[in-house]
């Protein structure tokens, strides 16, 4: 909601017109209402301050010459006339206003919701590694108070200027012709009203920016302290925690004082200045009718001009600070919009394959099951590698900020169905690698080959699409139990997502859930534990059918026995599969075909379970760590 | 509702006094001008005085510098009071978070609390604002220049009479009726809100599984919903400046007929006329200000409704059967016939007729499924939550005869999902005992197996720990967690899970330390690795919200299915 009250955060706009210039060009994607909007302004401005020149004439013309005449039908005709005349202009004044609001609704929110839909459509398509600079709490408030600040000005802040800057011109005009003193008078007062604002608004921004600066402080410690309230309460820390958020909701109170103090002065100040104008005009017109050089009717309306020329005055400088804050807001918003994609540069993809009667493989529409690489060669020639799951490290060195390297000459092989297992302490690279599999990363040197090809070739959506993953963080979505197993492949049908669930051993408590499948999951899956979150993205990663799964501590969230009943559908997922897990249990990677002992980013061991408790090197070690104290 | 704010604004009363009584001021002087105004041109040009004129300009001027004068103060005062009411009723929302017990927490989620404590008060407190600015001001601007005018032309008034009700209650009914499709704009966006947030969450779990074309469509949906919802609501309240100026318009085409008409019959004079057209202007821009002020009141009603939630939640864990003075004895924890559910309406109980008796110095493991009530169990003993029948005690008497302080200080409790703040290292620590010594805090790290690593910081225990501690692993945050509860020198020591992301080894050593280091202390340890409690002196099994056996390892390994389950789970391939 754009409530006043919403902190602005940011102060001042860097490039103020080549933001501005861009807001226009989501403003004139359409086009139509929006010149209608121009028209519709100019004319509602026009006819307000032709409607108050009527003052005049009316005055001088059909008043004064019948005062003390005898009031006839006759007579009060033409007096009639013009105030249906005026009357008339006035309507159009009304009627113009309201078409240009109505349509301004139209053109304020479709812009808003097309900032927003580049916005996110943008977030969608950066790499992972622009989400591990920017937090989430950064990039949310794009969509709340950045877009808000935008929406508040372009609603209210294009028409008001608008039509504020053609009342002032057309105003102007008027009085010149009205009496060209008068108006060198009124100029000159507006000269000082201008600096007064002036004034005021450096102060206000000064005050604004210390302003926002406490609500961040103020707000940032509310948002940590609530979020580990409960360790408040275990270490009775409440009334050290209130004594230090009680300075900071001090310093907020003064600053938000005097901020507001400036915001809320100004109106004030420029009413009344107003009405200094306001005698001031009328000592100085009465002086001139008396010595002869204007009249009465001008006097009436010029009186009324003092008034609509310098309202919209006052109006701009109090949109003023909404504005700058708003071109900010839409600075930071172009930022996110205007962040690097994520490249590709790949152009092997992954195609539905059959085999032709001399074995060969071909392209199809059809569903076959059977997937295959589609490799079009530099000479023209197109070849078909068929999906098999192989993946191999080639002397792979990585770092994700070019100082500290994370993964060093790591060379492994895992064939088609086999299971490789990495273990190793927090911060030896194990999750590394598989964010390297799928490039998330790209490697710095070496490379990795999936069929004989190397990933970089490979589109990474069709790459990603033969891989799936289990992340030790399960997050589900907003949905029903159905929809989040569909997730791992949007056109599963029913029996599909049941044999998934199946698989995954979710099955049975999917079924003693309220709505069995169509459980409605809200907030992350909260209404499940961890255990059966866990076990839904299992089925999750079992619904899509990749022919390589990536196990990232996906069963470090369940206890060990519940692990054990889904180890036989975790057994069934993995059979005929290659399968990358990392695991911090060493019980649960004894299986695997191959483990990898990582430290610092380099593999030490690598073996079997047995080959390595042969060995009685570091896995031995962490083995038997276990039961050291026995 | 307005009863539960109404103290907040107590504290700043005199500025809420100064700022109408200087508003009203402003208004008073300001409804004078057009009338002296109306003398100029009705009196000095007709008898050609040209030094009543400047006079009479001069007292106007003078007028309106003063008004400028009452309009700063109300300004300022107005600031005042508001800001000042805002943050007293964001203070009073912070304390009685800080009194809330666990599940007072539970009831509201976390973001939702952040929300009530930031946005809701800055929208009440601009309405505020606005209402004693603009709602003071308009009805005494209305009355006032409705007088004025009567003085001037008692009959050319009945326009005012006419046309003040028929807008304002034009205006009137566009808040009404704008009001509930506001809170379905509001809703929508919410919604939308909400899914961009789970979509950042879960962004790894997009890309992995190629899915931005059907995020995209998810936003899409949301977005163009939010965007039909606030239309609509705009629709009616956009009719606010047409309405608004059809009326004034229409006045000024009546006075200026009727007015007119009455000029030339010699009822009335030109200035004047000058004058209550000068009123209609003034009025009117002050009923279309307290039309907003009606609308921004009506919207943040909701937010001050957020507000009052959070003040009248009944408080369920206090110091209110606590004897004075009653200290913490020795470690040992007795749970008798105890049963325990998160929400009295609800039909089954987590922990069931728990009956169990902790030795002072004794070394506890509970291990059980995911689910079984493990950290529901050790957190009654602490009295984060109350117990539904049964009871707990803690040094032989129950946990609800000492005072919460004092239980808490003896208890020292290392949470499953726990948080560091930001701050140094050094002031994490300080959390456990405020003035805990250097040496104090290095032995406390070097038993829980971090002063190594903290070490290894350019800045050790100075290190800077950013919002939630992000520099840390989850294993290091671990460990600094439990150093901060062992500062506390406490006679219970509670781990919940508090080493699932340390490694084996260095599991082991924290808990060598402790056995050999630490014996006074009661620990009773909540863990998934058998490993973690297989040497302490006795292990709780806990299945399903029951006690399902007790013994120590080689007991249990004996008489508990379950026990050893779990054991054997966790062997595969030790006897290969």
């Amino acid at each position: 909601m754009p409530g006043p009250g919403r902190p602005r955060t940011g102060a001042k706009p860097k490039s103020i017109r080549k933001t501005l210039s861009r807001i226009m060009g989501y403003i004139f994607r359409q086009k139509t209402r929006f010149i209608l909007i121009i028209l519709f302004v100019f004319i509602g401005s026009c006819a307000n301050v032709a409607g108050t020149y009527f003052i005049k004439p009316l005055i001088n013309g059909c008043i004064v010459p019948l005062i003390g005449k005898p009031v006839t039908a006759q007579a009060l005709l033409p007096f009639l006339k013009m105030i249906l005349l005026m009357g008339g202009i006035y309507l159009i004044g009304v009627l113009a206003t309201f078409l240009y609001t109505q349509l301004m609704i139209k053109v304020a929110n479709g812009t808003l919701n097309a900032v927003r839909t580049d916005l996110f459509n943008r977030l969608q398509d950066l790499p992972i590694s622009y989400f591990d600079t920017h937090t989430h709490g950064e990039l949310m408030s794009r969509f709340t108070s950045d877009v808000d600040t935008l929406r508040e000005a372009i609603s209210m802040g294009v028409t008001q200027l608008l039509s504020s800057a053609i009342t002032v011109v057309g105003t102007f005009v008027i009085m010149l012709v009205l009496s060209p003193i008068l108006t060198v008078l009124i100029v000159l007062m507006l000269v000082v009203m201008m600096l007064i604002i002036k004034k005021i608004g450096g102060n206000s921004a000064a005050y604004f920016k210390k302003q926002q600066k406490a609500i961040g402080a103020a707000n940032g410690y509310i948002e940590e302290l609530i979020e580990g309230q409960k360790v408040v309460k275990v270490f009775s820390h409440e009334d050290e925690v209130k004594k230090e958020f009680g300075v900071l909701n001090n310093n907020l109170r003064q600053a938000a004082t005097n901020a507001n103090f400036y915001a809320n002065v100004l109106m004030p100040i420029m009413g009344n200045l107003t009405y200094v104008n306001y005698a001031m005009t009328a000592t100085a017109g009465a002086a001139l009718v008396i010595t002869g050089r204007m009249d009465i009717g001008s006097i009436a309306s010029f009186l009324q001009y003092t008034r609509t020329f310098s309202q919209p005055i006052t109006q701009i400088s109090q949109q003023f600070n909404v504005i700058l804050a708003a071109l900010a807001g839409a600075e930071r918003i172009f930022e996110v919009i205007d962040a690097e994609p994520e490249t590709d540069e790949g152009y092997v993809t992954l195609v539905n394959a059959k085999t032709d009667a001399d074995g060969s493989l071909t392209e199809t529409s059809e569903r076959t099951g059977l997937w295959a690489w589609k490799h079009p060669h530099g000479d023209g020639t197109t070849t078909y590698t068929q999906l098999n799951g192989d993946v191999r490290f080639n002397d792979v060195t990585f770092s994700y900020d070019d100082k500290k390297t994370v993964l060093h000459d790591v060379s492994l092989y895992a064939k088609p169905g086999q299971e490789i297992a990495f273990v190793g302490s927090t911060g030896a690279g194990k999750t590394t690698i598989t964010n390297l599999i799928n490039r998330f990363y790209d490697v710095n040197e070496g490379k990795i080959t999936y069929d004989g090809i190397n990933i970089k070739k490979i589109k990474k959506d069709d790459l990603r699409r033969s891989l799936a993953m289990v992340l030790q963080d399960t997050h589900l979505f907003t949905g029903t139990v159905r929809e989040n197993i569909r997730y791992g492949k949007l056109d599963a049908t029913d029996e599909e997502v049941i044999a998934a669930a199946k698989l995954a051993n979710a099955d049975y408590f999917i079924r003693h859930l309220p709505q069995g499948y169509d459980t409605m999951l809200t907030g992350d899956g909260s209404n499940l534990s961890q255990g059966q979150r866990q076990l839904l993205a299992i089925a999750r990663a079992a619904v899509a059918n990749p022919p390589v799964l990536i196990l990232d501590e996906a069963t470090s969230s369940i206890d060990t026995r519940t692990e054990a009943l889904i180890e036989k559908g975790m057994d069934k997922l993995m059979n005929g599969r290659t399968v990358f897990v990392i695991a911090h249990r060493l019980s649960t990677v004894h299986n695997a075909d191959a483990i990898m002992v990582l430290e610092n980013g380099e593999i030490i061991e690598r073996g079997s379970h047995g080959d390595l408790i042969q060995e009685h090197g570091k896995y031995y070690q962490l083995y038997t760590g276990q039961f050291e104290l026995d | 509702m307005i009863k539960q704010l109404a103290p907040f604004a107590r504290k700043y009363w005199w500025a809420m006094v100064i700022a109408p009584v200087t508003i009203l001021c402003e208004v008073l002087i300001e409804i004078r001008i057009p009338v002296l105004m109306a003398a100029i041109v009705d009196k000095g040009i007709p008898s050609r005085d040209i030094s009543y004129v400047t006079r009479t300009g001069g007292i106007m001027v003078m007028m309106a510098l003063f008004s400028l004068l009452m309009g700063t103060v109300s300004a300022r005062f107005s600031s005042v009071a508001s800001m000042g009411f805002g943050s007293e009723i964001r203070a009073g929302l912070f304390r009685k978070v800080q009194e809330y017990s666990f599940s007072n927490v539970d009831k509201f989620s976390t973001a939702s609390l952040v929300t009530r404590l930031t946005t809701d008060v800055s929208n009440v407190q601009m309405a505020f604002m606005m209402l004693i600015r603009i709602a003071v001001r308009a009805p005494i601007m209305l009355v006032g220049a409705t007088v004025m005018a009567y003085y001037i032309n008692s009959r050319l008034v009945t326009i005012f009479l006419v046309a003040i009700p028929v807008l304002a209650l034009m205006l009137f009914t566009i808040g009404i009726t704008t009001f509930p499709k506001f809170q379905a704009m509001l809703r929508k966006y919410d919604a939308m809100n909400a899914s961009v947030q789970e979509n950042l969450i879960s962004i790894r779990v997009v890309k992995a599984f190629v899915r931005s074309a059907h995020e995209k469509k998810k936003f899409k949906n949301a977005n163009d919903d939010l965007m039909a919802a606030s239309i609509k609501a705009e629709r009616i309240l956009q009719l606010n400046m047409p309405v608004m100026l059809l009326t004034m318009y229409s006045c000024i085409v009546a006075i200026m007929w009727f007015g007119g008409n009455m000029i030339i019959v010699g009822g009335m004079k030109t200035g004047e006329l000058i004058g209550f057209i000068s009123y209609v202007t003034q009025i009117l821009i002050q009923l279309m200000l307290l039309s907003m002020v009606f609308i921004q009141v009506i919207i943040s009603r909701a937010s001050a409704s957020r507000i009052v939630e959070v003040l009248n939640e009944k408080i369920d864990i206090t110091d209110d059967g606590a004897k004075e003075e009653t200290k913490v004895r020795d470690g040992s924890v007795r749970f008798e016939d105890v049963s325990f559910r998160y929400n009295r309406d609800a039909q089954d109980n987590i922990l069931k007729h728990i009956n169990l008796n902790i030795q002072s110095g004794e070394t506890i493991g509970i291990i059980g499924a995911t689910g079984s009530a493990k950290s529901t169990l050790v957190q009654l003993i602490p009295r984060l939550y109350d117990v539904t029948e049964g009871r707990v005690l803690v040094g032989g008497r129950d946990v609800r005869d000492y005072k919460i302080k004092e239980l808490r200080d003896a208890v020292s409790m290392v949470l499953q999902k726990n948080v560091l703040f930001s701050g140094t290292i050094k002031e994490n620590l300080k959390w456990g005992n405020e003035n805990a010594t250097d040496d104090q805090i290095t032995e406390a790290c070097k038993a829980a197996q971090a002063h190594d690593f903290v070490m290894s910081f350019p800045d050790g225990y100075d290190t800077d720990l950013g919002q939630g501690g992000v520099n840390v692993s989850g294993g290091q945050k671990q460990r600094l967690c439990i150093a901060r509860a062992l500062l506390k020198n406490p006679k219970i020591l509670i781990l919940d899970d508090s080493t699932s992301a340390v490694d084996t080894a260095t599991d082991a050593k924290i808990r060598a330390y402790f056995r050999e280091n630490r014996k006074d202390i009661t620990t009773i340890v909540i863990a998934q690795r058998i490993t973690s409690v297989c040497d302490s002196d006795r292990i709780v099994v806990m299945n399903e919200g029951e006690i399902s056996a007790v013994g120590t390892h080689e007991e249990l390994l004996q008489t508990s299915e379950i026990y050893r389950e779990v054991y054997e789970s966790q062997q595969k391939g030790v006897a290969d």
